[in-house]
């Protein structure tokens, strides 16, 4: 469970524990989850066909103007479906630290 | 000027939530709820009420859809009974802590086992720490005014908590009363369009129900409880308003005859006119007897309260419900604990009377007084007594 | 109905698929959930303006825990068993509020989310009841197969054989006794105009059946295969894998029941259900003999299936009744 950064006391806690800022789960970092490995794109073998990025549960690939895909080490939790997935073994899930 | 007019009770209220211009209605069938919502079905199909009319499958159901209407921001409004609200049990605490605002008329009817279609108030009584507020009225005119005075406090946005409106099953609901129904020009002056604090708005989009951790569920629980003891206030505000306009006031606990009564009746719901008529007979033979009723039960009243009955001697607390096992009836427990703070407290006779539809008679009310007075004298130890319960 | 309904849906295409994502990063779904990218492309698919109502389960506890929020369109969770009745509430608020003139009219897409426990056994009878009222919402069931939020319980939507931890691979019993209830067909009696089943490997698939279903005016019922590693045991990488072999092997085919017609997505030559049991280790205990008794019983209910189909074929739709 995510510590709560903001200890706001009672009077300043949402209507019913209510959430007002949309989408600000954003903020929270899944990429810590990652244990040791990490999906790195080769984009000689990239067709920009988009499958890391429709297949992705963390919503961890973003295309870019000129239409490859940025990987987003701030969220990828690190599963490998992206790996997995790509067409054109594009994809590789190697050690984190390289 | 609207004119007193004999009318079924429940009828009634259902007219009453038709001036209330509710939105939402849900609603399961549970005797006897019924008359209630079948009159709001027909004047939903009639065009008469403009609102949706949600023929729930149950009254789990029916609260839970009363909660989503009222999420983006109708006016939701749902009735039952007995094992209905028993069944609603676990999304009454739901609709408080997340300050939902709707009004649900309680026809009050005993909790099964044996299954039983009569009064008594076990059924709100299992909901008692449910966070919502809680009326209760003694006549058909209560039901009405409390009605339309519920959506107004539950709608304030200092409170923005569900309310109960409580009337007794077939001894109230069913029968026929002199009724005064304000008019649609001044319910709407009191009780404008309701404009919520929160709602599920496109354009504004908020999540509403969110996981609480041990770091939250406790500040949010504070917030319920301060909403919910502070409706008291905003309650006395709308029964000022109401008073101006229509002309009846309202105050959280009722006496009548208490001046100079050293044994006080201390009863709710419509028992309590039955216990006027024996208040009546018991002063007529010159015995020092009067009456408090509890209207407003959450939050209980406990300033009114103490005032109310500063120059007793002794209360007869008349429960229609048990608390199994316990010290009696929910109202005794109440009772007993609040005064435990006096140094100088009344006698408190406790008794559990009319479960399950029994007749509570003048005469049952004279028993209990000329009970209480009895073991008021000898300072009598007593956790509580069943009354009318056949030994032989 | 459904024809006038429908009359601006344009399929989605690889190229055409909505940047927006309803339901954003940093939920805290666990490593190459399923159940969490079925849900996006869901929201995806159908996008603002939604009012997205959560059963209890994984999918609400991963995405609100105060204070963030993983949605970006209004959410709202009640309890457990009741999602399509707080819909009902919100369609009905909706609607009268807009016949009142306090709110702008427009189509807003009212999508009530629940798992398998929360459609198949708690919440049954609610959905049954939203479903024969007509409301005008969607209604998703992603379809983990176990009470997974409560550490893996079987439930009525349990496949046979599979182990979880209240259906356990014992010494007399293998796991889960009971076949998998068929929620789309008790959707289908409902008589509601849209039935479909999904599974997210065929995205686009899944997408077009979603904003087709909450394009529909009245009840859509979509039911979403949805794979949970942690629970099934399976690789994290695997959840798309799984989800595309459940449907070559016609274990979970995937179908629509538009207006009571039966259309299904023809699999001739289905793999062995064998390929799809060996990837998760619930399954892990089958004996030859029980992965046999699955395969008869898939080929019976794919069987029934096609004739469904063929049964249904010339069904008059409403649409058709109104044209003749």
């Amino acid at each position: 469970m995510a510590k709560i950064d903001a200890l706001h006391p009672w009077k300043e806690v949402p209507l019913g524990c209510a959430i007002l800022e949309a989408g600000n789960s954003r903020q929270f970092k899944t990429g810590d989850w990652r244990s040791k490995i990490r999906p790195v794109t080769d984009q000689e073998k990239c067709i920009k066909c988009g499958m890391c990025w429709i297949f992705c549960p963390d919503m961890a690939y973003n295309q870019r103007a000129d239409g490859f895909y940025d990987w987003n080490s701030y969220y990828c939790k690190g599963c490998g479906i992206c790996a997995r997935e790509c067409p054109k073994e594009a994809i590789q899930m190697i050690a984190e630290e390289e | 000027m609207p004119i007193q007019k004999g009318m079924e009770v429940s009828i009634a209220v259902s007219e009453a939530v038709k001036l209330a211009n509710v939105d939402v209605i849900s609603a399961y069938p549970i005797t006897p709820q019924t008359h209630i919502v079948e009159h709001l079905s027909e004047l939903v199909a009639d065009g008469e009420l403009k609102a949706a009319f949600i023929p729930v499958e149950s009254e789990h159901s029916a609260l839970s859809a009363a909660v989503g209407a009222a999420a983006v921001g109708a006016r939701a409004y749902t009735a039952t009974s007995s094992q209905g609200l028993a069944l609603m049990h676990e999304i009454m605490f739901v609709a408080s802590s997340m300050r939902i605002p709707l009004v649900m008329t309680v026809v009050n009817r005993a909790l099964s086992a044996p299954i039983n279609i009569w009064n008594d108030l076990s059924d709100i009584m299992a909901q008692r720490d449910c966070g919502w507020v809680q009326l209760f009225a003694i006549n058909g005119q209560e039901a009405v005014d409390l009605t339309l005075q519920a959506f107004k406090i539950a709608e304030d946005p200092r409170v923005l908590l569900p309310v109960a409106v409580n009337l007794d099953g077939f001894v109230l609901s069913h029968v026929i009363e002199p009724i005064e129904l304000p008019d649609q020009e001044a319910v709407d002056r009191f009780l404008p369009v309701f404009k919520p604090t929160l709602r599920l708005d496109p354009d504004q989009p908020v999540s509403m129900g969110a996981f609480g951790s041990p770091e939250v569920f406790i500040e949010v629980k504070k917030q319920v409880e301060e909403a919910l003891i502070g409706s008291q206030k905003v309650a006395a505000e709308v029964w000022k308003d109401f008073g101006d306009i229509f002309g009846r006031t309202y105050k959280p606990v009722e006496s009548y005859k208490a001046k100079g009564a050293e044994i006080l009746l201390v009863t709710m719901g419509s028992i309590t006119e039955t216990a006027m008529t024996a208040v009546d007979s018991m002063r007529e033979k010159g015995r020092k007897v009067g009456l408090i009723h509890i209207r407003l039960w959450r939050p209980f009243p406990f300033k009114e309260f103490f005032q109310a009955i500063r120059e007793a001697k002794c209360l007869a607390v008349v429960d229609r419900a048990l608390v199994p096992g316990g010290v009696g009836g929910p109202v005794g427990l109440e009772i007993k604990s609040a005064l435990f703070e006096k140094k100088e407290r009344p006698y408190v006779a406790e008794f559990v009377a009319g479960l399950g539809g029994r007749d509570l008679t003048v005469e049952v009310f004279a028993e209990m007084a000329a009970k209480a007075e009895r073991y008021a004298k000898t300072q009598k130890e007593m956790r509580y007594e069943m009354i009318g319960v056949r030994e032989k | 109905m459904i024809t006038e309904d429908l009359k601006d849906f344009k399929r989605f295409t690889p190229k055409t698929l909505p940047k927006e994502e309803p339901l954003v990063s940093g939920h805290r779904a666990c490593q190459g959930c399923g159940e969490v990218l079925a849900l996006r492309m869901v929201a995806k698919a159908i996008g603002s303006p939604m009012i997205a109502v959560s059963a209890t389960g994984c999918m609400e506890i991963i995405s609100s825990p105060y204070p963030q929020t993983a949605w970006a369109v209004p959410w709202i969770h009640v309890a457990f068993e009741n999602a399509a009745a707080v819909a009902s509430g919100v369609e009905a608020g909706l609607k009268t509020l807009m016949a009142k003139g306090r709110i702008p009219e427009k189509k807003i897409a009212v999508v009530a989310f629940a798992g398998d426990g929360g459609t198949a056994d708690i919440g049954l009878q609610s959905l049954s009841g939203a479903m024969e009222r007509g409301h005008d919402f969607l209604y998703v069931c992603l379809d983990n197969e176990a009470y997974m939020n409560t550490g893996i319980q079987r439930s009525s939507a349990t496949p046979f054989g599979a182990m979880t931890t209240t259906s356990p691979a014992g010494k007399i019993t293998a796991g889960q006794t009971t076949w998998k209830k068929n929620l789309p067909a008790i959707m289908a009696a409902h008589d509601v105009p849209y039935v479909a089943t999904a599974s997210p490997a065929y995205y686009l698939d899944l997408m077009n059946k979603a904003k087709k279903a909450a394009m529909i005016k009245g009840p859509a019922y979509l039911h979403v295969y949805s794979p949970c590693p942690t629970g099934w045991r399976h690789g994290t990488d695997l959840a798309i894998e799984v989800s595309r072999l459940v449907v070559e092997t016609n274990i979970f085919p995937l179908f629509e029941v538009i207006e009571g017609k039966y259309v299904v997505r023809k699999n001739n030559k289905p793999k062995p259900v064998e390929e799809y049991l060996k990837q998760q280790r619930r399954f892990s205990h089958l004996t030859p003999e029980l992965i046999q008794t699955i395969q008869t019983r898939v080929d019976a209910e794919y069987a029934r299936l096609l004739k469904m189909e063929g049964m249904t074929e010339s069904t008059p739709t409403k649409t058709e009744t109104k044209e003749e």
